[in-house]
């Protein structure tokens, strides 16, 4: 083996990495293209905002509920080590609203909505009903991706929104019914300690997230290879690749919401 | 009206089409026979647009396939695809009404409905089959609501994509009958792809034969049992020996 042979691969795998971040790139420009230019199919957005938003509520809601609660404990118990017990709502608060909130409901759209999408759109590549759609006059972008995208980046930012409100009210249900905090002073503590830039953070990052999901579930789904291993392969790679982009994006939006 | 000249495509180092010329008459009936893999669908799908070529030209009418009007140059056609390619989440009648439900052809529910329903009796189906989601029908029905999409606009080129594959003799009998049938009430041009000739005989004007990514030979049905080409009459007549390996 040649001594240059690992930088040879290292060299091949980052243009792969940087050819895939082009098709991605190029696939999203052409998404959001047909999202602004008619024909506009509002049967198809309507469905998507149904499936993607109000379908998944029950997941988003008692993800955030449990982690809230879940949050109200560790942070008294860790409190307690240093007389700090008393920060439980603000703590909640800003965990939930600034971090937990966004990236577990980013998440939990990854599994649920991204794997829908793309197991949809590989199995239409496979059984030739994009094709049929081509013939039929229909951009399958306009008719697939771009209703979807839309619907994800209006929705998603308000699963968001009431993951946030939810999980803090896991942590209140705890905190006060278990922890002996008053609930007055608790939802005060909270309201009190918010500021708007968490608020707007949060939404921001869902509002990314949510693209990021449905773009990689389109991505992959269009293209999928052939038979059952190909959709499979499109399903797994899309929530793979929408979990870790959904976390490297919140790295960055925090970096750029909060470093001082 | 259709013309393919020097039509070569590959997909990585499998070379598909090698040379392919072709020309279909307004008006006509041509069924592409060959074996498996032989590069028929990707005719057809290069035709359409669905496949870019790497060389050669494809007119219909005189005009390049890849020039002009999209939207107008597919509202031209219909395609029958081999396994349906009917859009599960939608009922039967937004199936075959889908090109009446959007687009430039675009017409009141209502009418959308009722010409589907229409469509639908003209491939022998039921109007009570209308509401029904297409995993709900047996492969037999799901190829004949693909045919009631196919003929819902009443398009000048119609292809289909081996019809009869995967039905039973007397429903492949049924589903020949009926594309011979609307080929001459509509007075369309149709290119048929199949293996089965029965169908062959049932459909064609003319018969083409693609073997190696070019085409073999091509001719009047009536000629095609006398016509001397040893990879035809292999295939016509299903022998295993021949110039046509059985190991592809």
């Amino acid at each position: 083996m040649s001594p240059a042979a690992p930088l040879a691969l290292l060299g091949r795998a980052v243009l792969r990495v940087l050819a895939a971040a082009g098709r991605v790139a190029l696939f999203a420009g052409d998404a959001l293209s047909h999202i602004l230019r008619p024909p506009f199919y509002g049967r198809e957005l309507l469905q998507a905002l149904l499936q993607i938003g109000w379908l998944s509520l029950p997941v988003v809601g008692l993800t955030a509920v449990f982690t809230g609660g879940a949050l109200a404990l560790q942070i008294y118990s860790g409190g307690a080590r240093f007389n700090a017990e008393a920060v439980v709502p603000q703590i909640v608060a800003i965990g939930m609203v600034r971090e937990l909130g966004p990236v577990l409901v980013g998440l939990m759209i990854a599994a649920r909505v991204t794997s829908s999408i793309a197991a949809e759109i590989a199995t239409m590549k496979v059984t030739e009903q994009i094709d049929a759609l081509v013939t039929l006059s229909t951009h399958p972008m306009k008719y697939l991706t771009a209703p979807r995208l839309l619907a994800a980046l209006i929705v998603v930012p308000l699963l968001v929104g009431v993951g946030d409100v939810i999980g803090i009210f896991g942590g209140y249900f705890v905190a006060t019914g278990s922890l002996g905090f008053n609930p007055a002073a608790y939802l005060k503590n909270t309201l009190d300690f918010l500021e708007p830039l968490d608020v707007i953070s949060s939404l921001v990052k869902g509002c990314a997230f949510g693209g990021i999901a449905a773009l990689m579930g389109c991505y992959y789904g269009m293209q999928s290879g052939r038979g059952a291993q190909g959709v499979g392969r499109a399903t797994k790679g899309s929530v793979e690749a929408a979990a870790v982009l959904i976390l490297a994006a919140n790295f960055l939006l925090t970096g750029v919401f909060f470093s001082i | 009206m259709i013309t393919l000249s020097g039509v070569k495509k590959s997909f990585g180092p499998k070379t598909v089409l090698r040379d392919v010329d072709l020309h279909v008459a307004r008006g006509t009936s041509m069924v592409i026979i060959g074996g498996s893999g032989t590069g028929k669908s990707v005719t057809l799908k290069c035709i359409l647009g669905l496949v870019e070529p790497d060389a050669g030209t494809i007119t219909v009418d005189g005009q390049d396939v890849h020039e002009g009007d999209r939207d107008a140059f597919l509202a031209r056609f219909g395609m029958l695809f081999q396994g349906g390619a009917l859009f599960d989440s939608l009922p039967v009648w937004q199936n075959v009404a889908f090109r009446l439900l959007r687009g430039a052809l675009k017409r009141p529910k209502v009418e959308a409905r009722e010409i589907a329903i229409e469509k639908l009796r003209r491939v022998g189906l039921t109007p009570d089959v209308a509401d029904a989601l297409p995993a709900e029908l047996s492969g037999g029905m799901q190829k004949r609501v693909g045919l009631a999409r196919a003929i819902a606009a009443d398009p000048e080129i119609i292809f289909f994509d081996e019809p009869t594959t995967g039905l039973d003799p007397i429903m492949a009998g049924v589903i020949n009958d009926l594309i011979r049938e609307i080929v001459t009430e509509m007075g369309a041009t149709a290119m048929t792809i199949t293996h089965d000739m029965s169908s062959v005989r049932a459909i064609a004007d003319t018969v083409a034969m693609l073997h190696d990514g070019v085409i073999k030979w091509t001719g009047p049905v009536a000629q095609m049992d006398a016509a001397e080409d040893p990879y035809l009459q292999q295939f016509i007549h299903g022998r295993a020996d021949g110039p046509i390996a059985a190991v592809r």
